[in-house]
């Protein structure tokens, strides 16, 4: 436990210090309070808008964790299929591509005119916007198969089902759950560009706060969404860690 | 001291008739390849890097078809044929005995039968307590063990070998060797050696075959005029040494 604390304590210092510099730099009346609220005053609007807030973060969460899962599912099944022949994978993957680059702020709109206000314009959007690493390391993951391995499972007659799930899929794994951490946070993302155009949450509570002046309530709500990033990041590690520990490099002690 | 092939019911033989194998752009890997290996045989193939062992191989063992040619293989049955890799590839996520045991897996073998089967391969080649152990926590040397207890699970009746031994260090690659001989002594099953070490090729084999650097091409057949019993000491004889010398001699000048 003290070995953990003291692993922590090097990326707990510059916030420390950070927040040190930002509290006195606007009590000494260096930075105006309306543009950089002191992290106090930051903390005061958490726990005076507490109620609000929670449920804000409770709708954002599960608006991301839907996208996050619909993501998964829908961003592995693509990369298998996309992962079945040379030519399916130039005929759709550049497609995958250009999905990738369309702004989810421009189509967000579109979301709510499809989806209607609420929660499910806001899951489209965190969807959208997080599905295409998923589907990138899935393919890449899949299409990285040892060939010898391949070979070996040709040898045993074993079927093209058989070799995704007992090859494929756990050699891909590591990719997969790399493109899972970064869809994670890209979920969160996306659900509060979502909420800002149609939907309630931690992304309504920072429009809304933003046109009030109200600028302690806007970092309080940030601070909130960052560390719902953070859970997924967390949680997807810990899969991570419990999946691939005994046999890949990236999850061993060492 | 001339040696004949083991006779015994377990091997099988092999016959390439006017094989040709052909990699784009008009690359001739292998041209018109007349071969015949007795059933119960040890031959060891030769030849400089790139000379194509590894696709004639890769023919014999089904993984790749001739462009034009036959092959026969007498008798001919599923799941007879086992191949050792250059490197042990093995399934990292697997322990040590479900790696050994993954063959029978893909062919149906119920757990019972399969466990019991690779725990003999394993015991056979000196592995007993190792069975919980993953990749990441063997040797090298113990890895190419666990990969030859694969292929041994099956009990096969062709065994090919593609420059097993190659990334080890000599000592156990000497070990190895041993054992190797031992086994197909025990066993009877045809082997396919190809490497391009000759006094490796000298020391496991009954038989050698010499290919030329382009297209394959059988240069010098040669039965080796060796004892059956051959163990590490063995290396220092001087019938190995002169049999070394021959095979050399057509190395050369390739």
């Amino acid at each position: 436990m003290k070995r953990r604390l003291l692993g922590i304590f090097p990326a707990l210092l510059p916030l420390i210090v950070l927040c040190g510099a930002t509290e006195s730099a606007v009590r000494m009346g260096l930075v105006k309070s309306y543009l950089l609220p002191a992290p106090s005053a930051i903390a005061q609007a958490l726990l005076v808008n507490r109620v609000e807030l929670l449920g804000a973060l409770w709708k954002t969460s599960e608006a991301a964790l839907a996208g996050f899962a619909l993501s998964t599912v829908a961003g592995i099944a693509i990369a298998v299929f996309l992962s079945s022949s040379k030519a399916v994978q130039r005929a759709f993957y550049p497609y995958a591509v250009f999905f990738q680059t369309v702004p989810v702020i421009a189509i967000a709109p579109l979301l709510v005119i499809w989806f209607g206000y609420g929660l499910r314009t806001v899951i489209a959007s965190a969807f959208v916007v997080s599905i295409f690493p998923v589907i990138a390391n899935t393919l890449t993951g899949i299409l990285s198969t040892d060939p010898a391995l391949r070979d070996l499972f040709q040898l045993y007659g074993a079927s093209p089902a058989r070799t995704l799930f007992q090859l494929r899929f756990p050699a891909a794994l590591p990719q997969i759950l790399t493109g899972l951490r970064i869809a994670g946070g890209l979920a969160v993302i996306g659900a509060i560009v979502g909420e800002f155009i149609g939907g309630q949450g931690l992304g309504s509570v920072v429009d809304v706060a933003r046109t009030q002046q109200r600028v302690d309530k806007v970092f309080a709500a940030v601070l909130l969404a960052s560390v719902l990033g953070l859970a997924l990041f967390g949680l997807v590690s810990a899969v991570s860690w419990m999946t691939l520990r005994r046999w890949h490099a990236s999850e061993s002690r060492d | 001291m001339s040696e004949s092939p083991v006779p015994t019911a377990r091997g099988v033989a092999v016959s390439l008739e006017k094989v040709r194998k052909v990699y784009e752009p008009n690359r001739i890997v292998v041209e018109g390849m007349d071969l015949q290996v007795n059933a119960g045989e040890f031959l060891a193939i030769l030849g400089p890097s790139g000379c194509g062992k590894s696709t004639l191989l890769r023919i014999i063992a089904r993984l790749l078809e001739p462009d034009s040619g036959t092959l026969s293989i007498t008798p001919d049955n599923p799941f007879q044929t086992a191949y050792v890799f250059q490197d042990a590839h093995l399934l990292p996520w697997r322990s040590v005995l479900d790696n050994a045991a993954l063959p029978l897996e893909l062919m149906g073998i119920d757990r019972t039968a399969r466990e019991a089967k690779a725990r003999a391969a394993l015991a056979l080649v000196g592995l007993m307590d190792t069975e919980s152990l993953y990749p990441a926590q063997l040797s090298g040397g113990m890895k190419m063990r666990v990969s030859l207890a694969r292929a041994l699970a099956t009990e096969p009746r062709l065994l090919l070998l593609d420059e097993p031994f190659a990334a080890l260090d000599e000592v156990n690659r000497f070990h190895l060797d041993v054992a190797l001989r031992q086994l197909w002594q025990w066993h009877g099953m045809t082997v396919i050696f190809v490497t391009h070490s000759i006094s490796e090729a000298a020391f496991l084999a009954n038989r050698a075959v010499v290919l030329t650097r382009r297209k394959c091409q059988i240069k010098l057949d040669r039965q080796l005029d060796l004892p059956l019993e051959r163990y590490a000491s063995f290396r220092t004889d001087p019938a190995l040494a002169a049999e070394i010398s021959h095979l050399l001699e057509a190395m050369e000048e390739e």
